[in-house]
């Protein structure tokens, strides 16, 4: 597609991600003063603003756009607000993409901000067998268990072990070791992971992503408007891609207890079609990828993930981690950023989070975890409920 | 294709989720529901509108699933899963299995029967429907490996 369909992406922010104790305004106002001052841009030229919503902070998270508008200061700008799971944040990012490609406004703030519980994440109380979400948990079919199923079938189907596994983890908490915004900054070796308590066979603790608490910011603008100001060579939003999965399911996924019935229609695989829409949209391939950020809910799904955005081929993405070739330094890093291994989730913040890092990358400022020449970068998430998302940002 | 008739008095164990399954301890079946239109199967039962999207049909009958197929992946809950799941004190691990129906073209889960050995397990491996009690004595569907 052409170029008069990108964004700019003027300033990023973020509020570290850990367990701060704070309100999640608070993470989210630091993420967006850190973005403005990021961009150079003045609040009051902002004149929208896209707000992740939070669904566990009341009725101001599910307002989040107005929330962060009414902490920064009304000045009389547009507002939004999305919810789309792990997706949202790329949901916000869209709006406001759709706002400044349709000429209705310059400048925009798209901001996540959460605070999480600690532990698994447990549905709504009450007796609700209409609820697939609380069937599940009634069977005792919890988030990892989806997680370690996908991980066993790779052993099975590619032959994956638990070191390439472990491999994933070590590599991620080298990256993340080097990220200030990183929750968890420690080393670990593959006999730390192999030595953890087991939670879902094959997948160990320290296979599985925690929970956090965060906020990630992003000011964008028009491509005209970034040229204006003296940042015309701003790294560009080239796709958002947040197309829902096409029936049938081909695999079982949260909170479900079955797969669709591929009796009339072909199964298909979500995860997969999420960047392939991505790529067409952005008009371009696997090939010219040259980072990618994807959602690491345990080690062995980033690996899925890699093949998903066909950065090589089905089964191939353990030799790529055996390679090297996924670390810093290697021909095709994965997760510069210490993923949600070194972050834990923080739903609304997490997909801006992911962009956040590209833009860092592309922009050559990753510090110790930079990626030599990128160029373009992808990210791919993948929550509940038909939601997911990927974006390319590109130089 | 009608569904077996439930007899229960008190002394039956009750399902843990009534309609989701029969209570034939030897043969027992998941019950579904089936598109009249487009055929595609549901489990859980779907009675409102088919979600094939080139189906708009809203007429369903219910039907009994297979009761065998083939391993498609496995797991364990070695940690106690929040509830509503009710368990003994103390916890006992147990299997979870995803398990391919043939006819249906879907994958189910479960938990594993009792005393399976994850070491034992192999994807393709051949399945059976059983009915076993949870914690709380609530009856429920479990896979077992056939001839096990």
């Amino acid at each position: 597609m052409s170029t008069n369909r990108e964004i700019a992406i003027l300033g990023v922010g973020m509020h570290p991600w850990g367990k701060w104790g704070k309100n999640f305004v608070e993470y989210g106002v630091k993420a967006a003063r850190d973005a403005l001052a990021d961009s150079g841009v003045n609040w009051r030229d902002v004149r929208f603003v896209s707000g992740a919503a939070t669904i566990r902070n009341g009725y101001p998270g599910q307002v989040a756009g107005a929330t962060f508008a009414q902490a920064l200061g009304w000045q009389g700008a547009q507002v939004n607000t999305s919810y789309a799971a792990c997706a949202s944040g790329s949901q916000a990012l869209a709006a406001a993409r759709s706002k400044i490609l349709s000429g209705e406004c310059e400048v925009a703030l798209v901001i996540g901000a959460d605070t999480t519980p600690k532990g698994f994440l447990k549905p709504q109380p009450g007796d609700r067998p209409d609820d697939p979400d609380w069937v599940r948990f009634r069977l005792g079919i919890t988030n990892p268990t989806y997680f370690a199923l996908y991980a066993r079938r790779r052993m099975e189907m590619y032959g994956d072990t638990l070191e390439d596994f472990a491999r994933v983890k070590v590599k991620n908490a080298k990256h993340g070791f080097e990220n200030p915004n990183a929750r968890y900054r420690k080393l670990f070796s593959a006999e730390d992971v192999a030595a953890s308590a087991m939670v879902a066979d094959p997948l160990r603790l320290m296979d599985i992503c925690a929970t956090s608490d965060g906020a990630a910011a992003l000011i964008v603008s028009s491509v005209d408007y970034a040229r204006k100001i003296g940042k015309g060579n701003a790294p560009r939003v080239a796709a958002i891609s947040t197309v829902t999965p096409s029936f049938a399911s081909a695999l079982v996924e949260m909170p479900d207890i079955a797969t669709d019935s591929a009796v009339a229609c072909e199964a298909h695989s979500f995860r997969a079609a999420l960047p392939k829409k991505a790529y067409e949209e952005a008009g371009i391939g696997p090939e010219d990828i040259s980072v990618a950020e994807v959602y690491d809910l345990s080690t062995a799904l980033e690996l899925d993930w890699i093949e998903d955005l066909q950065l090589c081929a089905r089964g191939e993405g353990a030799r790529l981690v055996r390679e090297g070739a996924t670390s810093v330094g290697g021909r095709l890093p994965v997760n510069p950023s210490g993923g949600l291994a070194c972050f834990g989730e923080a739903v609304p913040a997490q997909a801006l989070a992911q962009v956040c890092e590209l833009t860092w990358q592309l922009r050559g400022q990753a510090g110790a975890r930079q990626v030599a020449g990128a160029r373009v970068g992808i990210t791919a998430n993948q929550g509940l409920f038909g939601h997911g998302s990927s974006v390319i940002v590109k130089c | 294709m009608n569904a077996p008739t439930q007899q229960q008095d008190t002394t039956t164990p009750q399902p843990v989720l009534p309609g989701w399954f029969t209570l034939d301890v030897k043969q027992p079946q998941l019950l579904g529901t089936r598109c009249t239109a487009c055929g595609t199967y549901y489990f859980p039962k779907l009675t409102t509108y088919c979600r094939n999207p080139d189906c708009d049909s809203e007429s369903f009958e219910e039907v009994a699933l297979s009761r065998t197929g083939t391993l498609w992946s496995y797991t364990s809950a070695s940690y106690q899963p929040p509830e509503p799941y009710i368990a003994n004190t103390p916890f006992q691990p147990f299997g979870i299995a995803a398990v391919e129906l043939e006819r249906e073209r879907m994958t189910v889960l479960g938990q594993l029967a009792t005393g399976t050995d994850l070491g034992t397990l192999k994807v393709g491996m051949p399945m059976e429907l059983v009915l076993e009690p949870l914690d709380d004595g609530k009856l429920t569907w479990k896979w077992r490996v056939v001839g096990a």
